[in-house]
């Protein structure tokens, strides 16, 4: 079997401080690193090629740091990486991500699945499973909280607010992961230092045949016009020590505060 | 007057969609695979656009979105709202590249500003919230349910049979089992117990339930809880996958305060946070807070507000 698997990379999400005058997020300095749920997708990537034989094949788009965060997706598994790190690639939103994702799978050219995220860490909007899915004119099966392939089908449970749903297709088909579908590995030291030697290909947008107007910020069709914070003024008292004097003191406090 | 078409697989969704749509253009709706559709007027539908292909009977993404493609295309809709459940979610994403324009998911907020239409998102998982404006002819926009008040308004509209041309759904639905019925209501709780992955075991729930009982309140989780643990519903899940709440006063038992979660806690009034970490990020974000273990606090507190 032949895996794509995409996967996004995003600032630490944790490490994003707010500047107390502006609320705006200050991004400098929080390190890259690929959301969780693209973890499980790349993970039943991995499990699916030792059932099955094949390669996986770790596609990601980013900036040029991205190197370092895709080489723990080579050490967890992945036998080749695809990277679009030209900065005409960056600024595309969903739509202009989808489009070179889905050109990037083109040159590609083999695969049975591609894998991804239920959504991504920092947006969580879950668009460009969809749009990838269209552009390859391919049926997309999200929520995926168990997989299985025979011969040439996939089988799905599909992890939905009212139902768990059992589905089947044809591969090749889009899958986006949910947490619940494995526990990813953490890669021994060995691994990690291995996956420096395995191959990493770099596309510009020429290589995929995609115009100028066709990547990145050009392409947008979204445009942020703010983003900041919201405003939460905490009291942030904290009780400390033995715990029946902390919670007195946090029922007096709670009881000036009217709460009950 | 712009031409708004909304779809939303739960009727609930629908009418909290027509009521805001009034405000933004002309609104009309997308019946899928269903045909008692008279509630839509009620809520100002001005058009009910019914497909009634049998290819429709069980939900798709794929033709879903052929098919809302092409009543936006007949009806002249250049705004899409959609109901951003799970369903609506991957139906929107595909749909919005169908149209070849630009998407919102999970809006909480909405309005026009010069002729387009300008929603608002939680960004940077939770940490911010953007304001977008989309740029293309035709907008989609996902919206997250409760986002706006249904108000009935109602109108003599038409019901509108549209001929679709689909092909045969790619995905087989080979079985579904329901999920229990939702038990909960946490987005509607004045008082909100939440508990963490700082319970060890799930007979340990039982404090935070006296904790509970003592305040009248009701019990919510993090993620893990209920999507990994399945110890409770996940109609209880708070945070950017789940639930947004906005409780009187709330109280989280053994949470970090990832920011995932914490965006669906920060309507709350007050927030009071047990931990046995003095550096859990959930801190600084709580009005107040015990440092310590919830094994010995928690009882505690309960016996105490018993009295
Ligand atoms: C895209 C995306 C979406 C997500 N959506 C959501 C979401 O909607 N909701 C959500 O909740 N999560 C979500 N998550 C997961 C989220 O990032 C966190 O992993 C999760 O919220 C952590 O849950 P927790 O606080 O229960 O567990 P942990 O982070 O493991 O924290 C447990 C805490 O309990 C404390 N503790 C342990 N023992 C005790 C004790 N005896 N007494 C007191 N304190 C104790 C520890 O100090 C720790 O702070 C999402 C993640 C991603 C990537």
């Amino acid at each position: 079997m032949e895996i794509i698997v995409c996967l996004k990379q995003v600032p630490d999400l944790q490490q994003i401080r707010i500047k107390r005058e502006t609320r705006e997020p200050v991004l400098e300095g929080a390190p890259f690193v690929f959301g969780a749920f693209e973890k499980n997708a790349l993970e039943e990537a991995v499990r699916l090629r030792e059932k099955h034989g094949g390669k996986v094949i770790a596609l990601a788009l980013g900036n040029a740091k991205l190197k370092d965060t895709i080489i723990e997706a080579l050490a967890m598994g992945a036998d080749e990486a695809v990277m679009l790190t030209d900065p005409a690639f960056a600024g595309g939103g969903s739509a202009g991500t989808a489009q070179a994702l889905a050109a990037a799978v083109r040159k590609i050219g083999k695969f049975d699945l591609i894998l991804m995220g239920e959504g991504s860490a920092d947006n969580y909007s879950g668009q460009v499973t969809g749009r990838v899915a269209e552009l390859l004119d391919l049926p997309q099966i999200t929520y995926a909280r168990a997989l299985s392939v025979e011969g040439n089908r996939v089988r799905v449970t599909r992890d939905l607010e009212d139902a768990l749903e059992v589905v089947e297709a044809e591969l090749p088909v889009v899958v986006s992961a949910t947490s619940e579908l494995n526990t990813p590995r953490l890669p021994p030291l060995t691994a990690i230092l291995k996956a420096s030697k395995k191959p990493i290909k770099t596309f510009t947008p020429a290589d995929l045949g995609l115009a100028a107007d066709q990547v990145g910020a050009k392409a947008a069709v979204v445009q942020t016009l703010s983003n900041l914070a919201p405003e939460q003024e905490r009291k942030q008292v904290l009780f400390e020590g033995d715990a029946d004097k902390a919670v007195d003191e946090l029922l007096k406090a709670l009881q000036k505060e009217n709460a009950f | 007057m712009a031409n708004v078409l909304i779809f939303s697989e739960q009727d609930t969704g629908a009418f909290e969609l027509l009521s805001k749509a009034r405000e933004l253009g002309t609104p009309a709706i997308a019946a899928l695979g269903k045909t008692n559709v008279g509630g839509y007027f009620e809520y100002g539908a001005q058009q009910v656009f019914v497909g009634e292909d049998a290819r429709l009977s069980e939900f798709n993404a794929d033709g879903y979105a052929d098919a809302l493609a092409q009543i936006a295309d007949a009806s002249g809709a250049t705004i899409v709202l959609i109901g951003s459940t799970k369903r609506g979610k991957e139906l929107a994403g595909r749909l919005a590249q169908k149209l070849g324009c630009g998407a919102v998911m999970d809006a909480i907020g909405l309005a026009m500003q010069d002729g387009k239409i300008v929603a608002q998102r939680y960004a940077l998982g939770g940490n911010t919230i953007a304001t977008d404006v989309i740029t293309s002819a035709r907008q989609v926009i996902a919206v997250m349910p409760k986002t706006f008040e249904a108000v009935k308004q109602p109108v003599s509209g038409e019901t509108v049979r549209v001929e679709l041309k689909l092909r045969e759904p790619r995905v087989k639905i080979v079985e579904r089992k329901a999920k229990p019925a939702a038990t909960a209501n946490v987005e509607g709780a004045e008082t909100l117990i939440v508990v963490g992955k700082g319970f060890a075991k799930q007979e340990d729930l039982g404090l935070a339930e006296a904790l509970a009982h003592a305040l009248n309140g009701e019990i919510g989780c993090t993620r893990a809880l209920a999507a990994d643990y399945h110890w409770l519903g996940e109609e209880r899940m708070i945070g950017i996958s789940g639930k947004k709440c906005k409780p009187r006063l709330m109280v989280s038992l053994g949470v970090s305060g990832q920011i995932q979660h914490t965006v669906g806690i920060l309507g709350s009034k007050l927030i009071v946070a047990i931990n046995k970490d003095k550096g859990a990020p959930i801190f600084k974000i709580a009005d107040y807070g015990i440092v310590g273990d919830l094994y010995q606090v928690v009882p505690r507190l309960a016996e105490r507000l018993r009295r």
